[in-house]
């Protein structure tokens, strides 16, 4: 018996219920009876972990079974390993994470399709076109063909929760790990889904020795060619799969539109409204690809247009097969100028397209644009954020030209004016390592950034190569005692678990220590003055010295003491005493200070999250505690 | 059903705009409309603006084409603005009147243009509703049913293919009882208060 504890946790087949794209994979895989649900948390896919971690703790809170296990694993790699050994185990398991986490996990997955799994696997990789929340917009498709893996895309919520169902089924006939790609245009869409039934989870798995498993040269080479093999099953179940159809618009002859993932959505309905004859070849199933419902699919087509985003993956594969079986066929995509390889496609990309190789008027009025510019509002530490702290302090404390490489997190805001605290990003951990290199390459400060939870991901090898190399740098750790961008996920610096569990906390001051780190400051950044003359200090010492800068996430701080019942401290601004100096805007920059039309300076209540540090901020004394909420 | 119902959702992270949005979802599923929504979560919640569409019938896409949406119901009068491009002349935006100041005036030294200049640059385009949605949110009961307001506000402009109880019933359905009666008073006040400019 399933714990019940929402609609998402309900056993009622054949019930509707609105769900997020994300929320339909988690509800897919209950449904398949998932024991084992890994993950690093990651814009798109967090709430799919997030939704197996709400339903353990209400489970855990409740004191029953929530019938799987889920972990926040330390970076995507170990997550992919935690759960490939409950799928050798012949359990059933997923692991989630965003598109650049399968680079982390790269290295497990490309040998783990030449293993292949037992229990089914479903790898999810949210990504993410147009970089809404990211650092690139890679297209993952490619590492299904790099890997070896069979691939399902799904268009719309609904179809999310049936190919996670389904794909435990395609994996385990395959003994191969599944990916199910996404993009955020699906993770982050809700839609109405039809429940299927729940099946009831395996729960403990045994391990049956094989010396298959181990891949040593000799196991290598000898398990390629099975991978192989096995795909060449997977094509047999692509052929056969009811996600790969071909739909009609109209009265077709011998027009074809090849489409795949969300872009399939904006083919349909524009294809609808543009009034044309098309037959439209959507494929679910994107590796390995239908050989020869593709064929004859080409075969009965004069023209094809190739509708999908970013890279050309269906496209060169669909110029390969109209050349092997010599089709005399135009097809029209990337190559062909008529879509591009960049970010999300719209319903407007697509109508446009269309219009212009169909030669039809597009129906859609050409948008209207404001004369007003209306002011930028991008995202922005919140008040209070401990992290403007930090970076006020580390201004202060620093010589111009100084280099600051950031890392993933809320941190990285700390690039907008007025802090521009952040000069290079490359990906997870990349900060530390990088500040080695500039170390090496000039004779320039260097302070690098990153938070608590990247600290576990992948800073702690840099900091091991910073210290062995003894590179004269500051590495600082943003300790706000959670994953705080993602949804404050918990990680290994946090005395609980995924599950709700208490967990034994690790603390990074610790870590850094046994790493053999000699000069180690912990400071809590909301004390300004104390905090510049720590990284004065980090920054006069000859060799690594690392800075962890503890301060609480002000968001989970106020959910505290609002809980608490503890009031939140307000401030106020003297008007006669302010010189209207700016500082606590223009070189502090907390959201909660405003100018009044008459160019005075005051606090917005309602923003301010009551962390006093403009008190500090203010050169003039005219800020100071009053009153509270 | 064949006909199709756009609607555009914007505001400020925070403000709730993706809840309201997933409650417009739910009573179409509860009324039996087809529904497709989409958000965007991440960056945007720290301050940064918030765009999500609600489409309802005969529809295979979450988005909707540019000039095409019935209704733009913003949260902050400015966001009104920058989404301009989803209106066409008959587009009813509705807008709460309460700007929220982004941090890039005061550091950046960008310009958040007079409301007037705003509503009249709207009209320009569309039909303009306003509501002030803090002072009937507050006359209600709870400043935190601003939300309802709009909501409220969105049943009475009539594009909606089901009943404004429908919506009404699914906003109560996530509220804990003893905020029940000020929701539904601040639903009902939002439905009056919608004011053509």
């Amino acid at each position: 018996m399933v714990f019940i504890m929402t609609e998402i946790t309900e056993d009622k087949p054949g019930k509707q219920i609105l769900l997020l794209g994300n929320e339909a994979i988690t509800r897919g895989a209950l449904e398949a009876g998932v024991d084992v649900a890994t993950t690093y948390p990651g814009t798109p896919s967090s709430e799919i972990a997030d939704t197996f971690s709400m339903i353990a703790k209400e489970a855990t809170r409740q004191k029953k079974d929530p019938g799987f296990y889920f972990q926040y694993s330390t970076n995507e790699k170990v997550a992919l390993e935690v759960a490939a050994a409950a799928s050798f185990c012949g359990l059933r398991s997923l692991t989630c994470m965003k598109h650049v986490g399968l680079n982390v996990a790269s290295d497990t997955f490309m040998t783990y399709m030449y293993v292949g799994s037992r229990g089914g696997h479903i790898i999810v990789s949210a990504d993410d076109p147009y970089c809404h929340s990211s650092q690139n917009e890679q297209d993952n498709r490619y590492f299904a063909l790099f890997g070896g893996a069979p691939m399902l895309e799904p268009t719309t919520p609904q179809e999310a929760k049936e190919m996670t169902r389904i794909g435990f089924d395609i994996s385990e006939q395959l003994h191969l790990p599944l990916l199910l790609r996404t993009t955020t245009r699906l993770n982050h869409a809700r839609g109405p889904i039809t429940l299927n039934a729940m099946q009831p989870p395996r729960k403990k798995g045994f391990f049956k020795k094989d010396p298959l498993l181990v891949t040593v040269p000799a196991t290598a080479r000898a398990k390629h060619p099975v991978l192989l093999k096995q795909l060449e099953e997977a094509e047999k179940i692509s052929e056969k799969s009811p996600f790969n159809e071909i739909l009609t618009i109209g009265k077709p002859k011998d027009v074809g539109i090849v489409t795949s993932g969300v872009a399939f959505t904006y083919v349909k309905e524009m294809a609808e409204e543009l009034n044309l004859n098309v037959k439209i070849l959507k494929l679910g199933m994107t590796h390995p690809i239908p050989r020869t419902m593709c064929e004859k699919f080409i075969k009965s087509c004069t023209s094809i247009i190739m509708v999908e985003e970013l890279e050309p993956f269906l496209e060169n594969q669909f110029k390969a097969l109209a050349f092997d079986i010599g089709a005399d066929v135009k097809i029209y995509g990337k190559s062909t100028g008529h879509f591009s390889r960049l970010y999300e496609y719209t319903p407007d990309i697509v109508a446009e397209a269309f219009s212009k190789i169909f030669k039809v008027k597009n129906p859609f009025p050409k948008p209207v644009h404001s004369l007003l510019k209306a002011p930028r509002r991008p995202p922005s530490l919140c008040p209070g954020c401990p992290h403007r702290a930090t970076y006020y302090a580390v201004k202060k404390a620093a010589p111009k030209d100084t280099i600051y490489p950031t890392d993933i997190g809320c941190y990285t805001l700390g690039k907008e004016p007025p802090l521009e605290m952040a000069d290079v990003l490359l990906c997870m951990g990349s900060n530390a390592g990088m500040a080695c290199g500039f170390s090496i390459a000039t004779d320039q400060k260097i302070i690098s950034f990153m938070g608590d939870s990247t600290f576990f991901h992948s800073g702690i090898p840099p900091i091991i190569n910073a210290v062995h190399h003894n590179h004269d740098v500051v590495i600082t750790i943003l300790d706000n005692r959670t994953t705080a961008m993602t949804g404050h996920q918990p990680h290994p610096g946090t005395p609980y678990d995924g599950m709700g569990n208490p967990a034994k906390l690790i603390k990074v001051e610790d870590v850094v220590k046994g790493c053999g780190v000699e000069h180690i400051e912990i400071v809590d950044p909301n004390k300004i003055k104390e905090t510049t003359a720590a990284f004065k200090r980090a920054l006069e010492f000859k060799g690594l010295s690392v800075v962890v800068s503890k301060s609480p996430c002000i968001l989970l701080e106020v959910q505290r003491k609002r809980k608490a019942k503890e009031d939140i401290q307000l401030y106020h601004i003297n008007q006669e005493i302010c010189k209207r100096c700016k500082t606590c805007i223009g070189r502090f920059g907390c959201p909660a200070l405003y100018f009044a039309e008459d160019g005075s300076v005051h606090i917005d209540t309602a923003q301010c999250n009551g962390c006093g540090n403009c008190v500090q901020v203010c050169p003039f004394g005219a800020i100071s505690a009053e009153g509270s909420t | 059903m064949s006909k199709k119902i756009s609607i555009v959702l914007t505001g400020v992270g925070g403000q709730g705009v993706i809840t309201a949005a997933n409650i417009l979802g739910k009573a179409a599923v509860k009324a039996k409309v087809g529904v497709f929504v989409s958000e965007i979560h991440g960056m945007a919640q720290r301050g940064g603006a918030v765009v999500c569409t609600v489409r309802m019938g005969d529809v295979s896409s979450p988005l909707l084409p540019s000039g095409t949406a019935d209704v733009l119901l913003s949260t902050e009068p400015v966001e009104a603005l920058r989404n301009i491009c989803y209106v066409h002349k008959k587009t009813k935006v509705i807008t709460d009147i309460n700007p929220i100041i982004p941090f890039t005036v005061a550091v950046g030294g960008e310009q958040y243009p007079k409301l007037d200049e705003i509503f009249k640059e709207i009209r320009s385009h569309a039909e303009l509703y306003t509501v002030d949605a803090l002072q009937i949110a507050k006359e209600a009961g709870a400043v935190i049913t601003k939300n309802t307001v709009m909501l409220g506000a969105l049943a009475a402009s009539g594009v909606l293919p089901f009943k404004p109880e429908v919506l009404l019933e699914t906003i109560l359905e996530d509220i804990p009882e003893k905020y029940k009666d000020v929701n539904k008073k601040a639903f009902e006040c939002g439905m009056k208060a919608v004011k053509k400019k």
